[in-house]
C-alpha cells in the first residue's frame, strides 16, 4: 500500500497499510516511542483503503480490511482514520491472536503483580486503567490484557488509550498535551482521544505481571465492593475473552487457573476518583 | 415409566474442575465447556464403567448422600441424567 506503518504492542508486531497518508502519520506521532523492529514479521494486518480510487480523494472514506473483517462494516470518514487503524488493530487482535488467551480487560501493575479490569463499554475499566497509569502504576493497557496459557501470567497490551467522552477531559486536565492525539469528535464511539501511555509504562511492555486481582467495574450507583465466586467470575470471563473457544482446553486450563488463584470483585463507583480508592483499597488488602 | 440407561463418557473425554458452587466440564470431544451445578458433576462421578440407569445410581448415590426417603429422588435423577445427555456429557446405553 502506499502508507505503511510496523508498531509493536507487547508481543503482537502490527502492520498498518493505508491509502491515505493522514491516518499514518497520526500512528507514527502515537507510537513514536514505542520499540522498532522492522525485521520481525506482522503477525496482524490491517489495511485502511478506498472503496473506489478516486475515493481517495472525493469524499474520502475509510475502508478497514485485514486477515480478519467485519462484514458491513460502514467505512468512516478520513478524519477519522486513526479510529478506523485502532478499530482494524483491535479487529485483527481479536480474532487472530492465539498464543495467549485474550481478555477484554483493561490492566496496570505495580511491583510485578497486576490488576485486571474486565467490563463492557462505559464500565470505565479504560479510564480506571489511564488514571492509575498515572499515579504509581505502570499503565499494561486498556483494551486488551493477554493471559499467558502455561504460566499463568498477565502480559501488557499498551496500545494508546482510546479515551471517551467525558474521561477525554478528566485525563487531559492531568498530563501533557504532547501525549494527546487529535480530538476525533461525533464518531460512532463518541468523542475520542487518544493518550500515549506514559514511557516507563511502554519501556516495561514486555514484563508480565502475575494477577492479584480480577475487579469488574460498574461506573454509576453507590460505591461498592461485591466478592465475586470463582464460577462467576469464570462465565465473565469466558464472556470477555474474544479468543477462548479458539484456545480449546488450553483457554479452559488457562480460565480455570486464573479465577482459582486471582480473588475477584465487582466494583461500583460513582465517579472516577471513587473507583481509583476502591482499586487502591482492595489492593492493599490483596497485598496482605 | 422407562428407566433408560446411560453410559458414562469414556475416560479422559472430560476435563471436571469445581469452581466454587459451579462445576466447568471441558468436553475433550466436542471442545465445549459446559457449567453445571450439583447435582450433575455427582452423577457424572457415580456413573461407573457399565450402563447406569436412574434406579441405579439413586442407589449408588444414596450410598454417599442422605436424600431423606424421599421418593422422587429417581424421576429427578432420570430428568438430570436426559439432561446431561443433551449435552453430550453421557450417552444413552
Amino acid at each position: 500500500m502506499r502508507h505503511s506503518i510496523r508498531i509493536a504492542v507487547g508481543p503482537v508486531q502490527c502492520r498498518i497499510g493505508s491509502d491515505w497518508v493522514e491516518p499514518i502519520a497520526a500512528l507514527e506521532r502515537l507510537y513514536a516511542g514505542y520499540p522498532q523492529d522492522d525485521a520481525r514479521p506482522a503477525e496482524a494486518t490491517v489495511r485502511l483503503f478506498a472503496a473506489r480510487p478516486w475515493r481517495r480523494w472525493v469524499r474520502p472514506s475509510v475502508h478497514i480490511g485485514g486477515d480478519f473483517v467485519v462484514p458491513d462494516a460502514l467505512p468512516l470518514p478520513l478524519s477519522m482514520g486513526l479510529l478506523a487503524a485502532e478499530m482494524g488493530m483491535n479487529l485483527q487482535v481479536a480474532l487472530g491472536w492465539r498464543r495467549h488467551m485474550l481478555l477484554h480487560a483493561s490492566a496496570v501493575a505495580k511491583d510485578g503483580r497486576s490488576v485486571i479490569m474486565s467490563g463492557e463499554s462505559g464500565s470505565g475499566k479504560s479510564t480506571l486503567a489511564a488514571l492509575l497509569g498515572e499515579g504509581d502504576w505502570r499503565l499494561m493497557g486498556d483494551e486488551f490484557t493477554l493471559i499467558d496459557p502455561v504460566g499463568g501470567d498477565a502480559l501488557a497490551f499498551p496500545r494508546a488509550v482510546s479515551l471517551k467522552n467525558e474521561a477525554i477531559a478528566a485525563v487531559a486536565a492531568r498530563v501533557d498535551a504532547a501525549r494527546l492525539g487529535p480530538l476525533m469528535a461525533g464518531t460512532p464511539k463518541g468523542d475520542i482521544r487518544h493518550l500515549i501511555p506514559r514511557a516507563d509504562a511502554i519501556a516495561a511492555m514486555h514484563e508480565p505481571a502475575r494477577p492479584a486481582l480480577l475487579l469488574f467495574p460498574r461506573f454509576g450507583g453507590d460505591a461498592a465492593i461485591e466478592p465475586m465466586g470463582e464460577g462467576e467470575a469464570f462465565v465473565r470471563l469466558t464472556e470477555a475473552s474474544t479468543n477462548y473457544v479458539a484456545l480449546g482446553e488450553a483457554g479452559f486450563a488457562a480460565l480455570t487457573r486464573l479465577v482459582r488463584e486471582t480473588p475477584a470483585f465487582g466494583i461500583s463507583y460513582p465517579d472516577s476518583a471513587t473507583g481509583i480508592a476502591l482499586v487502591e483499597q482492595l489492593w492493599a488488602e490483596a497485598a496482605k | 415409566m422407562p428407566d433408560p440407561a446411560y453410559r458414562a463418557a469414556p475416560p479422559g473425554a472430560l476435563r471436571v474442575e469445581p469452581l466454587g458452587e459451579l462445576t466447568a466440564i471441558f468436553d475433550r470431544r466436542s471442545m465445549q465447556t459446559h457449567l453445571v451445578v450439583s447435582p450433575m458433576p455427582e452423577i457424572l462421578a457415580a456413573l461407573g464403567a457399565d450402563d447406569c440407569d436412574a434406579a441405579t445410581l439413586a442407589a449408588r448415590l444414596a450410598a454417599h448422600f442422605d436424600f431423606d426417603g424421599g421418593d422422587d429422588v429417581q424421576p429427578i435423577l432420570a430428568e438430570r441424567l436426559g439432561e446431561l445427555a443433551a449435552m453430550g456429557l453421557v450417552a444413552r446405553a
